[in-house]
């Protein structure tokens, strides 16, 4: 093995581990780190990069889902049932992937996770606010419980509808842009479908690693995986990943939000920048 | 019924989260095997990525990754490692239906098998 080789692979195994830390603490993916690093910092081809970063994405998501599962953090039925809205837009997405350009969606993703990180700060409502029931909600089964201080917290779910539409469009962003779509499922069910925030985050988690096999399944009959590529993503993301979801279960809702905020607005800044610039 | 009870309680979602590690350990097990195949057994040249050209076709469908997975090249290797990996949410779903049978909870066995089918069919004639 060269130097160079040795180099290549262990620089993007390090940076992919920071990416699967973060993108498990946060409901994110590692997406929104890793495709910038490897088009920009290395000058890989988008393609390439976008099969690995789906890789990633499913390490990420199925690495801490374990975590999740067991600790009672993911609501299965909102999962499943938000799924079919999810891998439909992902398989349109990898349809449309090929006739769409990609640089407006991504000024347009940028947007959206500024507005999201804005709203995140803004928003004080901490696990308290409770909402009450929904007829929808309550006739698909979808309350659920989570555990608060040692005991089950039950809580209730809303605006199923609402929440569907914006799981189709999380299912075609990250078709098209190779991401996880974490921050858009977390919005969907914190704010919309008023879902205490760690169930929101583990159930995303969860998703985000279903709606990334869709389109991986795609692009890896169109060649854009690479194995010498996604070999060093995969291990570094899951390393990040399995440390992330250890430290989730103990975190401060606070602090993660603030974590949440940040990654966002940081994502969303450079996904508009490369987007103007031309280089999605 | 005791198949009910396990279905209904944590155990089984603890059940199905073990079975999820063991698939992203074996993946990763695999793929790590394809890596000191490839990079420990002859000189590898850094990989042109910089231009898409797209992966030959060994790499790219099923029965190709098999086939280089079993004549023990690296990449085809670590290739069957990364399958290995896009089929753990697939076995995950798959499990939830079973789960949701076994509770005889039609709805969701319903919604979880159709989002099975979707998964199942853009692995196997994706593009």
């Amino acid at each position: 093995m060269t130097i160079e080789l040795a180099g290549f692979l262990a620089i993007i195994a390090i940076v992919s581990s920071g990416a699967g830390l973060l993108g498990s603490l946060t409901g994110l993916g590692g997406g929104i780190i890793i495709i910038p690093f490897l088009t920009l910092a290395l000058g890989i081809d988008i393609r390439y990069a976008i099969g690995a970063s789906l890789v990633s994405v499913i390490a990420t998501s199925s690495g801490a889902a374990a975590a999740y599962v067991r600790e009672g953090f993911t609501n299965i039925r909102v999962a499943m049932f938000l799924e079919i809205a999810t891998v439909s837009g992902a398989l349109s997405g990898t349809a449309a992937a090929a006739l769409l350009p990609p640089a407006a969606i991504a000024v347009l993703f940028g947007a959206v996770l500024l507005y999201s990180s804005y709203a995140t700060v803004t928003g004080k409502k901490e696990e308290g606010a409770a909402a009450g029931p929904d007829r929808l909600a309550s006739l698909l089964g979808m309350d659920g419980s989570y555990p608060l201080d040692g005991s089950e917290q039950s809580y209730h779910v809303r605006a199923v509808p609402a929440g569907m539409g914006l799981m189709a469009l999380a299912g075609i962003l990250s078709a098209l842009l190779g991401i996880g779509s974490g921050a858009l499922k977390v919005i969907a069910m914190d704010r919309f479908m008023k879902m205490p925030y760690k169930a929101s985050a583990a159930t995303s988690n969860f998703m985000i690693g279903v709606t990334a096999a869709a389109s991986a399944g795609v692009y890896l009959h169109r060649g854009y995986i690479d194995p010498v590529l996604s070999l060093p993503v995969m291990l570094g993301v899951l390393a990040g990943s399995f440390a992330g979801s250890r430290i989730l279960t103990r975190a401060r809702t606070r602090v993660l939000r603030a974590v949440f905020a940040a990654a966002i607005a940081l994502a969303g800044l450079e996904m508009i920048c490369k987007g103007i610039a031309g280089r999605f | 019924m005791p198949e009910k009870k396990f279905a209904d309680g944590r155990r089984f979602e603890k059940f199905i989260g073990t079975l999820l590690r063991i698939g992203v350990m074996l993946s990763g097990a695999v793929a790590v095997l394809g890596g000191a195949v490839l990079f420990l057994g002859h000189s590898v040249a850094l990989p042109r990525l910089e231009r898409f050209a797209g992966e030959p076709h060994g790499l790219t469908s099923i029965p190709g990754i098999l086939g280089s997975a079993f004549s023990l090249d690296g990449r085809g290797l670590i290739q069957f490692g990364l399958l290995v990996l896009i089929a753990v949410p697939l076995f995950r779903v798959a499990f939830s239906v079973v789960a949701f049978t076994l509770r005889r909870d039609w709805l969701y066995c319903a919604v979880t098998a159709a989002v099975l089918a979707l998964l199942v069919g853009s692995l196997l004639w994706g593009r």
